[in-house]
């Protein structure tokens, strides 16, 4: 492992949040058991209290892995200059087998906390409280996740081992590592880039009908997910090559470096946000015919749907002005 | 119109030190009138103002408001009907300290998050009409008692409820000043607001502005209560 | 959402107004708060300004070195090595480096000795870093002599004092003229300390360091990227290490901070209670709470942060450098040109609030579930 403070940030981060979650779970074991919303007994009472002390737990987890990921790519950006070939972060990762799937796996407890806290914020709305039980076994299933996630990020750092000069033996040891380039496997710029533009229009375009009609709900999530991956797989596949202007750099993340004018925070902070209001129009859509949610699920979907629409857009249209911004040359490697 | 049926109220449920607050109430109190509660401290009364106030909900039994059945709802819902529809004065006055007179009045407004110009326009304009104009930005802790009242009171109307619920209001007053409060009160009165108060205060359950009286003891209700009268 | 912001600004101005009204209390908090961040931002901000000045220092150095290897252990470059390198592709420049150490009695210091390519030196003078010339009372025009290893006596003219930019790697440094270094420490013509080589295409490095290590077999290339490579992850190590140490003060704050958001006064109790029973929710209390801490957090990372900067850069981190620095015996005094990095305030970010943050989250939802009625049966 390389002991640096950003790892050890990291990893103090996902320790707190797994035990503060561990913690949590009888809590929430407690409430699914005995919940019952119509007596007024000592014990509804306080787990009418708890539930304010999840919630807030919940929204504490997700801020947590909002910055994380962001140190996360961060500090994967600044090891490089640690490892043999690895030119940013992209190389960093690819250092070992766990890195990119640490990276995936905290993306995905993000959106599932992001959708947790969506069913969590309409339950609060209807008077009965109606997904109680529903909510906590879905924060029960949270766990397993976020487990997951900090167990890869774990691995992951403590199969870092920086490629280094010791005096004994001498030098090149470092050998060419041609994996850690930042050339990812990146589909071809046209199709791709055909593709992108379609996705975002169909996305948006499901937000827009779902603000209008209230129908398709499934529709916006399904495409939202596909949105993320799609503008993803377009930054990979021709945003990069635009913007960086070389042939083998297809990194997601030097975008963010200040060498490209932070370029990629109007990037990615619209498609997260987007993503997550666009998931969010879906997770609660099983519960719309819950009598005392059925006006409220339309009236949140709604605002979520409107706020995906709006921020798919974003994304397009930033994606765009930075291939225009650029000199308009596509090297293809 | 607020109706409570069967209504018990258990602290400490299975322990040791379990006691029955209240031993099923029926009661029902309608719109507009002045009502008292009377009785010996442990009788119940608060507890059974703070239910009808939904500050805090019956271990059993049934409650409604209107025409609406708030027993089985949250306390965050219990909240939002209790903002809107009472204003509570407390024997203790429960101001806070260090805070203006103002600032004390425009405390429960907060969480609705209005328009701030307006809410200090209300609260100035409250405050004027309790004759505490001048005192509007003196720190609570440098008021009289009656002044401090005055400004609970004020704080009691800034979200113009219908529903004034006072406990033991006279208690910590002298004559002079309870006497001032119940012509507050009929003012109120004479506003179309319903006021529930408890107290065993003479000045207060003898006053001609209290149209009924509600004898508490143990937990029940001892005095039959004349439910068909004045009823709006 | 009008009325939402209008909340937040309602709940901030309560939260302003009540940190105000418990001034020594919160006073404390802030103090160690600030303290911590202050330690913490000065730790990271003196090492990342460390690696700076390492990695500019290195900009200007060869891409490769070769060094000769005897049994093991670095040995001088025999005559004609540097003229077979002239034939590997690639090689812009080469040359060979004249350099070493030589300890000093009287200051108990070790200088380093070296023939700069790209100046001429007279004979008979020296060019000294400030540190030893600090350390030796030197000044322009001086005489110094050093005994050399075989015993001969050698005397000196100071003709520069070397410029204070550089100083973290200037400061125990001699230059000193070609036949000067060479009579001095008894080195004959045509051998050299290693041999510098400079690649223009940064591809090629790693071929030119193989194809080196195969023609020399006797010899090693090291590469500027590894030296760069090597300091980076010294100064990581350094800074993990120290941050590791002060994470039994990070335990410490957060259980002061758990204590002090648990331990509410009678008075602060009443306030909740109060705002409950005049109709605030237990998620307004939250907001509240919330907007308090976060106001907290943000004075003591502002005031912290700022402090340690000016620690760092105005004051030379008087407080800490003995223990980050000191690899010399010669402490270089040196001006870091200050550096704020983002990654790094994340980095302290994470240090400092979200530890204050974990810890104050339960003791704050139990000061809000305060009963609404607690008031009334008071």
């Amino acid at each position: 492992m390389i002991f640096q403070p950003a790892i050890i940030a990291l990893l103090l981060a996902s320790l707190v949040c797994v035990g503060l979650l561990l913690a949590a779970a009888p809590l929430a074991i407690d409430i699914i058991r005995h919940w019952d919303i119509h007596s007024g007994s000592e014990r509804q009472l306080l787990l009418e209290r708890r539930t304010y002390l999840l919630s807030t737990l919940l929204s504490f987890i997700f801020a947590t892995q909002l910055v994380a990921l962001l140190l996360f790519v961060f500090n994967a950006d600044r090891m490089s200059s640690l490892f043999v070939g690895a030119m940013c972060a992209v190389g960093t990762l690819k250092v070992n087998a766990f890195g990119f799937p640490a990276l995936i796996a905290q993306i995905v407890v993000f959106f599932l906390a992001s959708s947790w806290l969506v069913i969590n914020h309409v339950d609060t709305l209807a008077h009965d409280y109606p997904l109680v039980r529903v909510k906590y076994l879905l924060l029960l299933i949270l766990l397993p996740f976020l487990v997951a996630a900090a167990m890869l990020q774990l691995r992951y750092f403590l199969g870092l081992k920086a490629d280094v000069i010791t005096s004994c033996c001498g030098s090149l040891f470092s050998e060419e590592a041609p994996g850690l380039t930042a050339d990812a496997a990146a589909s071809p710029p046209l199709p791709t880039m055909i593709v992108f533009y379609l996705t975002l229009t169909l996305a948006a375009g499901a937000g827009v009908l779902y603000r209008l009609r209230q129908r398709a709900a499934w529709l916006v999530a399904l495409l939202s997910g596909a949105a993320f991956v799609v503008t993803i797989a377009g930054v990979l596949s021709f945003v990069s090559l635009y913007v960086y202007e070389h042939p083998h750099h297809h990194c997601p993340f030097c975008l963010l470096k200040p060498e490209y004018s932070y370029q990629g925070y109007w990037l990615y902070l619209p498609l997260f946000l987007a993503t997550a209001a666009g998931l969010g129009v879906g997770a609660v859509q099983p519960f719309a015919r819950v009598p005392s949610l059925e006006s409220v699920v339309p009236a949140v979907g709604r605002r979520l749907a409107t706020v995906a629409a709006a921020m798919f857009v974003l994304v397009a249209a930033v994606a765009s002005l930075m291939i225009l911004k650029s000199r308009l040359i596509l090297l293809e490697g | 119109m607020i109706e409570l049926k069967g209504i018990h109220k258990a602290f400490n449920t299975g322990r040791e030190n379990e006691f029955h607050a209240l031993n099923g109430i029926d009661l029902h109190l309608p719109t507009q009138r002045v009502t008292a509660f009377r009785g010996p401290s442990g009788s119940g009364k608060t507890t059974l103002l703070s239910i009808i106030g939904c500050l805090s909900r019956p271990t059993s039994g049934r409650v409604r408001l209107g025409e609406r059945d708030i027993s089985g709802l949250p306390e965050r819902f219990l909240t939002h009907i209790r903002r809107q529809t009472f204003g509570f004065i407390f024997q203790q006055f429960n101001l806070i300290k260090g805070l203006s007179a103002l600032e004390n009045v425009m405390l429960p407004a907060y969480p609705l998050g209005g328009n701030w110009r307006a809410l200090h326009e209300r609260a100035e304009s409250l405050l004027g009409d309790l004759r505490l104009a001048h005192r509007r930005a003196a720190a609570i802790e440098h008021l009289s008692g009656g002044e401090q009242q005055r400004v609970a009171i004020a704080r009691a109307l800034i979200n113009d409820p219908q529903i004034i619920i006072a406990d033991e209001p006279t208690a910590n007053l002298d004559t002079g000043l309870a006497m001032e409060f119940m012509a507050i009160l009929e003012n109120l009165h004479a506003v179309g607001k319903t006021v529930i108060l408890t107290s065993h205060d003479p000045l207060v359950v003898d006053a001609t502005i209290v149209h009924q009286v509600i004898d508490m003891r143990d937990g029940r209700i001892v005095t039959p209560v004349p439910i068909a009268e004045g009823c709006a | 959402m009008n009325a939402w912001i209008e909340k937040q600004k309602y709940l901030i101005d309560f939260t302003l107004s009540s940190l105000a009204r418990r001034k020594a209390k919160n006073l404390g908090l802030l103090l160690v708060y600030t303290l911590i961040v202050f330690l913490l931002a000065s730790v990271m901000l003196f090492t990342h300004a460390l690696r700076q000045a390492a990695a500019e220092v290195l900009v200007g150095a060869p891409e490769v070195i070769l060094q000769r290897m005897v049994a093991g252990r670095h040995d001088l470059i025999p005559p004609g090595y540097l003229e077979r390198i002239g034939r590997i592709r690639g090689v812009q420049h080469k040359e060979g480096r004249l350099w070493g150490y030589y300890y000093d009695p009287v200051v108990k210091a070790n200088y380093t000795f070296m023939v700069p390519g790209n100046q001429d030196i007279a004979a008979g003078t020296l060019l000294v870093g400030a540190g030893m010339a600090r350390a030796r009372g030197l000044a322009v025009g001086n005489l110094i002599s050093f005994r050399s290893y075989s015993g001969k006596l050698f005397s000196f003219t100071i003709a520069r004092i070397l410029p204070h930019d550089s100083e973290l790697v200037s400061a125990d440094l001699v230059l000193i003229s070609e036949a000067d270094f060479r009579s001095f420490f008894a080195i004959a013509p045509g051998y050299f300390t290693d041999i510098a080589l400079s690649v223009a295409n940064p591809l090629e490095v790693r071929n030119v360091a193989a194809k080196l290590s195969q023609q020399f077999p006797d010899s090693r290339p090291i590469l500027r990227e590894e030296i760069l490579r090597t300091y980076e992850s010294i100064f990581n190590w350094r800074e993990g290490i120290v941050l590791a140490l002060a994470s039994l003060a990070i335990l410490a704050f957060a259980i002061f901070a758990w204590e002090k958001a648990s331990g509410l006064s009678a008075d602060e109790k009443r306030e909740i209670g109060i705002l409950k029973a005049i109709g605030w929710e237990t998620g307004d209390v939250l907001k509240m709470k919330f907007w308090e801490g976060a106001l907290v957090s943000l004075a003591a990372f502002l005031i912290g942060y700022l402090a340690a900067y000016l620690h760092v850069f105005r004051f030379s981190s008087s407080l800490f450098a003995p223990v980050l620095k000191g690899w010399a015996v010669l402490y270089p005094r040196f001006e870091l040109s200050p550096v704020i990095d983002g990654f790094q305030v994340a980095t302290l970010f994470f240090f400092t609030v979200f530890p204050y943050a974990a810890a104050t989250l339960v003791p704050i939802w139990r000061a809000a579930i305060a009963d609404p009625d607690a008031v009334m049966r008071g």
